[in-house]
């Protein structure tokens, strides 16, 4: 192991975590906090903790610099940089190589080239790894238009190229629509975005989020099965699973399989995650991205397989080998994930950065909770409003819902608001029980009112 | 005079975006319900409203300033 002295470039709950797999490998760990964090949890456990920068972000933890230097500074040999922040900056990479230390993750030439939508998808391409299916980049002859998406199956969505965030996108139905609809969409690109270059893509509908964790060295890579992450709100995900409910097991290896190629192509070295978008009707399942660090619903994975990511991620960084071939890493029951955020959900999410008072935090019987809270504790209000995950792991996904509607229960936040009225609707919903879910659910079912009829106390 | 405290603890901005002029300058009318700022808390950016009219006195913290719940962020002439 060439780790001894483990600089931690992140804060909250995945500061604790990485904490924890240090100590368990013997690694003495340096905490980065900004000025508004020196009473956070990970800078109490850490053997020395480092003032990296004033409370906001950008002049702290998302300071290169800064970062590099308190590492340099503090005789750190390697650099976590958890989630968020700098984990997917290549230019941070190179800083921290070039100071001389180890970056715990993927090199920077990974880093950008899957950060990149464009090389991402070829190198997706390239690995035989099934992309949505689309124009591949600009299409002006209306023939040629045509012809592809009656190729790719309708409905299809026409883009504009410089469009972005929702903006610019028509759907067509038909071939009628299309020949209608294209020409516009080219006029309305070009004068709204002085470019009228559009592409066409397939449009999958009720698309359920389902993404493969990978693990690699350099040389081998393994999968770890995958997670279910279609709850979500605003983009963010909010309840996570592993495994994936109802996928017929041919598609459960294929999906693991491509991730793995797909890692094993760009010579992959960390912990990774592949995204798909999953058709169920159809069975089929398209890569979106790669995101190239360790992921907040890690949890999920751990409980099902028994391993400890962070830590693998630490060993292999240190120099190891991957130390699993693919037929040690066993799919053991199933596992739930909640995200406890400091926000009043029957407000529109309003934040709420208060003082911790009473905790009561369930820890046994296939229950944990990853977190960074303490009584008396004041959470900050200039950072994400992730305060705790809860954690549940059942023999099946049934169990595993019991289980967590028990957990949501017993579990004890005072002094906050937090999301834990959300969960406790969700976990009573009969859609989610059956998994009659999709990304697409989660926003209208709360427009509807279920929340505020669940927390009202009717059943 | 009257104060327009922040109703959250974060980040005050005068500015809707870097490259806007403030919301507000002295000598601006002011009604009730106008946004003379925002602050961010927890990524998330909450309009701060005036809930009395006036005229436009002056910013009490500078722009990006650590504000708490209740400071007094502008002040207003009645």
């Amino acid at each position: 192991m060439n780790i001894q002295r483990l600089f931690i470039a992140n804060r909250g709950e995945i500061a604790v975590r990485i904490i924890r797999a240090a100590q368990s490998l013997g690694i003495h760990t340096i905490q980065a906090y900004s000025e508004a964090d020196a009473a956070m949890l990970a800078v109490r456990m850490a053997d020395e903790a480092v003032c990296i920068g004033p409370p906001k972000a950008s002049d702290s933890y998302l300071n290169p610099e800064a970062v590099v230097q308190a590492a340099k500074d503090s005789g750190a040999d390697a650099v976590h940089p958890g989630y968020g922040f700098l984990a997917e900056t290549p230019d941070f990479v190179r800083t921290v190589e070039a100071a001389g230390m180890i970056f715990v993750g993927p090199s920077a030439d990974t880093i950008a080239r899957m950060g990149d939508k464009v090389s991402a998808r070829q190198a997706a391409e390239a690995a035989g790894v099934p992309v949505v299916p689309g124009s591949d980049g600009r299409i002006s002859d209306m023939d040629e238009a045509a012809a592809l998406a009656l190729r790719i199956g309708y409905p299809v969505m026409i883009k504009a190229s410089a469009g972005g965030g929702g903006r610019g996108i028509r759907i067509a139905q038909t071939p009628e629509d299309l020949a209608r609809e294209a020409p516009q969409a080219r006029q309305e690109a070009q004068a709204v975005f002085g470019d009228g270059g559009i592409y066409i893509e397939k449009v999958i509908s009720r698309p359920r989020h389902i993404e493969v964790q990978i693990m690699g060295d350099g040389t081998r890579a393994v999968h770890c099965f995958e997670r279910e992450c279609s709850l979500q709100r605003r983009r963010q995900k909010v309840w996570e699973e592993a495994p994936a409910f109802d996928l017929p097991e041919p598609t459960r290896e294929a999906m693991c399989d491509a991730a793995v190629n797909m890692a094993r192509a760009v010579n992959y070295r960390g912990a990774g995650t592949i995204e798909y978008l999953y058709d169920a009707v159809a069975d089929e399942f398209f890569f979106i991205e790669m995101n190239t660090r360790i992921q907040v619903e890690h949890p999920v994975t751990e409980m099902i397989t028994g391993l400890d990511l962070v830590a693998l991620m630490l060993r292999i960084a240190g120099g190891e080998d991957l130390p699993l071939v693919q037929s040690d890493i066993q799919l053991r029951g199933h596992a739930i994930e909640v995200r406890l955020n400091a926000e009043d959900p029957l407000k529109k999410f309003m934040p709420f950065p208060g003082i911790v008072a009473a905790l009561n935090l369930p820890d046994s019987g296939g229950i944990r909770v990853d977190h960074f809270l303490y009584e008396g504790y004041q959470i900050p209000p200039f950072y994400d409003s992730l305060i705790a995950k809860l954690i549940v792991h059942a023999p099946t996904r049934a169990q595993a819902i019991d289980k967590m509607t028990l957990a949501l229960d017993t579990i004890e936040i005072g002094g906050l608001k937090t999301t834990l009225p959300l969960h406790k609707a969700l976990a009573r919903s009969a859609d989610l029980r059956a998994g009659n879910i999709h990304t697409q659910w989660l926003e209208p079912w709360l427009e509807a009112g279920n929340l505020n009829v669940s927390a009202g106390g009717a059943s | 005079m009257a104060d327009i405290q922040s109703p959250v603890p974060g980040t005050f901005y005068h500015r809707p975006s870097p490259d806007h002029p403030p919301f507000k300058a002295a000598g601006d009318n002011v009604a009730v319900g106008d946004v003379i700022g925002l602050v961010e808390v927890m990524k998330s950016f909450i309009d701060v409203e005036a809930e009395a009219a006036g005229t436009f006195e002056s910013y009490a913290v500078e722009n990006e300033a650590a504000v708490s719940a209740g400071d007094v962020l502008a002040t207003l002439k009645k």
